[in-house]
């Protein structure tokens, strides 16, 4: 029949490459190459390499959701429970990085059905396993609630449960916290240490921050960059072995027990106010409601401010109001004449040429910023079209900006193909090309390894060293230690004082 | 705003718990009758149930006129268009240069808008009454349409919600670029073609991720189960009984009332 019948075994499942590989249709190198590696029954597998390795390629290809002839070309050997794992559908769970492009349906306990309904599940069976999957994974809603309205690590978890209702041998996890807070990362981390606890599922999880699975898996595979497997064994080892190490650590592989190093410059003492925030409510749109009210913030240049506090409290909506793309709902929002320099006191009425030259926003999702087809363009923009600034002076920024943040090698790439590290990097760039003297950044380490994080540490670093004011909305603890400066706490509804940080040495 | 999607806010009134296929097929009916015949008798007949049943339906009038104004305004400028440019019979009304109203013109153009809004009308309350999930399950397991369709239809509704979210982003971190800089309409347009191509793009990965979601989730593999059972109840035949009663007596009215004007004579 083809179909996963519900009275096939149940229960852990191996996974064998033998010299396997794959190249994506037309691309020239393969993505895996030469990969050989035997998994047993319940082994917890932590999938590390440096970026481009061909992790999630290898992730996708034992989910059997890879493709077939047309879409790649594949060498040696792939089997999942001995078959090929397109045959394997159901026999393995695969959980994704991006919470919000995995939901399927409106309502919790339909989502977690789907997997079972398309396995062919009876009907009062799938309702139990609905029951028991959300039970696993510790998420206690009603199984009508709309899973819109979860949280990021909520949402995670229902990926999970989804997976867990066809009652996978194997789970696939593709860097499933890479986009959360840290409670978030706690959550979803908990929740499978406790299915495989009671399943003894094999699990194969991607994952740059080592430290997060350090506890949970009991062997690491390191995929060589140029092909075939680096290292392999129990993580004690592995990630004790200098030369392992020394490797992982130059492919940007959170190790755990290294930082970074960062050579930072002396943080000057803040200077003058250029923003001032006075009983500020603020909204994500006029018909919304204020997230946070009565905010009193003085933005100081020579500034590195953070702020934190959980997903969903209003950071984003805050750093979009101080940076003049929201307007306030209510209170005062005035820049003095260090900034203005005579435009209008709200910076939400300056006009774009104004605005690029005083505050530059850096999103997210860099792509939202991403205007043009060459990285060259993408950095003339903002100097050239909008600023209108003389051309040798153009020229002048853009060589400097491009020279500062190693991008003048990628100056005719399309900025969409892009490695993740270099679209960050570019977004940063495109923002600082119009000389702005405050930089507003969300999140700008979500999912970046650890070479980028040092290099943006050390660039924010190096502005704020300039006089610049840098407002850093982040998730990130270490982030926070490294760059110093003063961290305000963003919480139910409102903003808690200013501290003053040390910077971590 | 995809939670307003995905998940309206329906009224506890039996009719939301009616089976979304009888709900489509009473309101086929009505629109039947209606298309088939142009005059002012059989469309007020059927406005009117349709408006006196609203309580009945659990649509709230406020929401209707929010979500439903342009078709009003649609059908208020196909009246003024017909009762211009209809054939000028009858005794007139009103003449200012060559813009004439005679009876029949104006009667013909009453005509013509109410029967746009009687037309429109089941549809729009089965929409404000009808969980998309629901419709699916209908669809496919009592219409026997095809499930890969169906589902598919059903998550790209949800992405459509995420992309409301997503333009709006867009548009934001746009102008933190400079993007609108100049006030030119032209540059206004190229501004907003930009934007829409941003949206594209980001549809397109948001899609292919979703598709491999759905695939690594055993969707579209043959055959499936289905974990909500779509069945019919006695509200289904009210429903249906209710759909013929009100066509029926829209088309035995304007025979009585010598109106009938069966548009295929």
């Amino acid at each position: 029949m083809g179909l996963q019948s519900t009275t096939a075994v149940p229960g852990p499942v191996p996974v064998l490459a033998e010299g396997w590989g794959w190249r994506h249709a037309g691309r020239k190198a393969p993505a895996v190459s030469d990969a050989s590696f035997s998994i047993e029954p319940g082994e917890r597998v932590l999938l590390l390499g440096a970026s481009g390795a061909g992790k999630s390629t290898l992730l996708h290809a034992m989910a059997g959701v890879l493709g077939d002839d047309g879409e790649g070309e594949e060498t040696g050997r792939l089997t999942v429970a001995g078959l090929r794992p397109s045959d394997a559908r159901g026999r393995a769970g695969l959980v994704l990085q991006d919470p919000e492009s995995q939901l399927v349906l409106a309502r919790v306990g339909d989502e977690v059905a789907f997997g079972a309904e398309n396995l062919s599940v009876p009907r009062p069976q799938i309702w139990d396993r609905v029951r028991e999957s959300l039970a696993d994974v510790g998420l206690d809603v009603p199984l009508d609630h709309p899973t819109a309205a979860l949280s990021g690590g909520q949402k995670q978890r229902l990926a999970l449960a989804s997976v867990l209702a066809m009652r996978p041998g194997l789970l696939l996890l593709d860097e499933p916290t890479a986009n959360l807070d840290p409670d978030g990362v706690r959550e979803v981390r908990d929740a499978v240490a406790r299915v495989l606890d009671r399943t003894g599922a094999t699990l194969v999880v991607v994952e740059h921050r080592v430290a997060v699975w350090a506890d949970v898996v009991d062997r690491v595979i390191v995929l060589a960059a140029g092909g075939g497997v680096l290292a392999d064994g129990p993580p004690s080892k592995v990630l004790a072995e200098s030369a392992t190490r020394a490797r992982l650590v130059e492919a940007g592989v959170w190790v755990p027990g290294h930082t970074p190093q960062l050579r930072l410059p002396a943080a000057p003492a803040p200077g003058g106010p250029l923003l001032q925030a006075v009983g500020l409510d603020v909204a994500r749109s006029r018909k919304a409601g204020p997230v946070l009210r009565a905010v009193d913030l003085d933005l100081l240049s020579g500034q590195a401010l953070s702020v934190t506090g959980p997903n969903g409290a209003g950071k984003s909506t805050l750093a979009l109001t101080l940076g003049g793309l929201l307007a306030p709902a209510r209170g005062e929002l005035s820049t003095t004449p260090a900034l203005h320099r005579g435009a209008a006191q709200s910076p939400v009425k300056w006009k774009s040429a104004q605005l690029v030259a005083r505050i530059g926003s850096v999103f997210q999702e860099p792509e939202h910023q991403f205007l043009t087809s060459t990285v060259a363009d993408e950095l003339e923009f903002g100097p050239r079209r909008v600023a209108k600034l003389p051309e040798a002076e153009v020229r002048r920024r853009v060589d400097n900006i491009a020279e500062r943040l190693r991008l003048t090698r990628l100056l005719r790439a399309n900025p969409f193909t892009l490695s993740g590290g270099e679209k960050r990097r570019l977004s940063v760039a495109t923002m600082l090309a119009t000389g702005p003297d405050i930089l507003m950044l969300d999140e700008p380490t979500f999912g970046q390894d650890a070479n980028t994080w040092a290099e943006l540490v050390t660039l924010l670093a190096e502005l704020v060293a300039d006089g610049k004011s840098v407002v850093s909305v982040t998730h990130d603890a270490d982030f926070t230690a490294a760059l110093g400066g003063s961290a305000v706490r963003v919480a139910d509804g409102g903003v808690q004082p200013v501290q003053t940080l040390r910077r971590a040495a | 705003m995809s939670a307003d999607l995905m998940t309206p806010r329906l009224s506890a009134s039996p009719f939301s718990r009616a089976n979304p296929v009888s709900k489509l097929a009473a309101a086929a009916v009505i629109t039947v009758v209606v298309m088939l015949s142009v005059d002012w008798v059989s469309a007020s007949v059927v406005l009117a149930a349709e408006l006196l049943l609203m309580p009945v339906l659990g649509v709230n009038p406020w929401l209707l006129f929010k979500r439903g104004w342009p078709l009003l305004a649609a059908a208020a400028t196909g009246a003024w268009a017909t009762a211009l440019l209809a054939e000028k019979t009858g005794a007139v009304l009103f003449q200012l240069g060559p813009v004439v109203f005679t009876d029949d013109s104006v009667a013909g153009g009453i005509a013509i808008g109410l029967r746009s809004l009687a037309v429109a009308l089941p549809g729009i309350f089965l929409l404000l009454t009808t969980d998309p999930t629901d419709l699916a399950d209908a669809l496919a397991q009592k219409l026997k349409l095809p499930h890969r369709f169906v589902l598919g239809a059903l998550a790209a509704m949800r992405l459509v919600g995420l992309l409301v979210e997503e333009w709006r982003t867009l548009g934001l971190a746009r102008r933190a670029r400079g993007v609108g800089a100049e006030n030119r309409p032209l540059a206004k347009a190229g501004a907003f073609v930009g934007q829409a191509f941003g949206l594209i793009v980001q549809a397109i990965r948001r899609a292919t991720r979703l598709a491999v979601a759905m695939e690594a989730r055993g969707f579209g593999a043959g055959r499936r189960t289905w974990a909500r059972e779509s069945s019919y109840s006695t509200v289904d035949v009210w429903v249906l009984l209710g759909g013929v009663l009100i066509a029926a007596a829209a088309a035995a009215a304007a025979v009585a009332a010598g109106t009938w004007n069966f548009i295929f004579v």
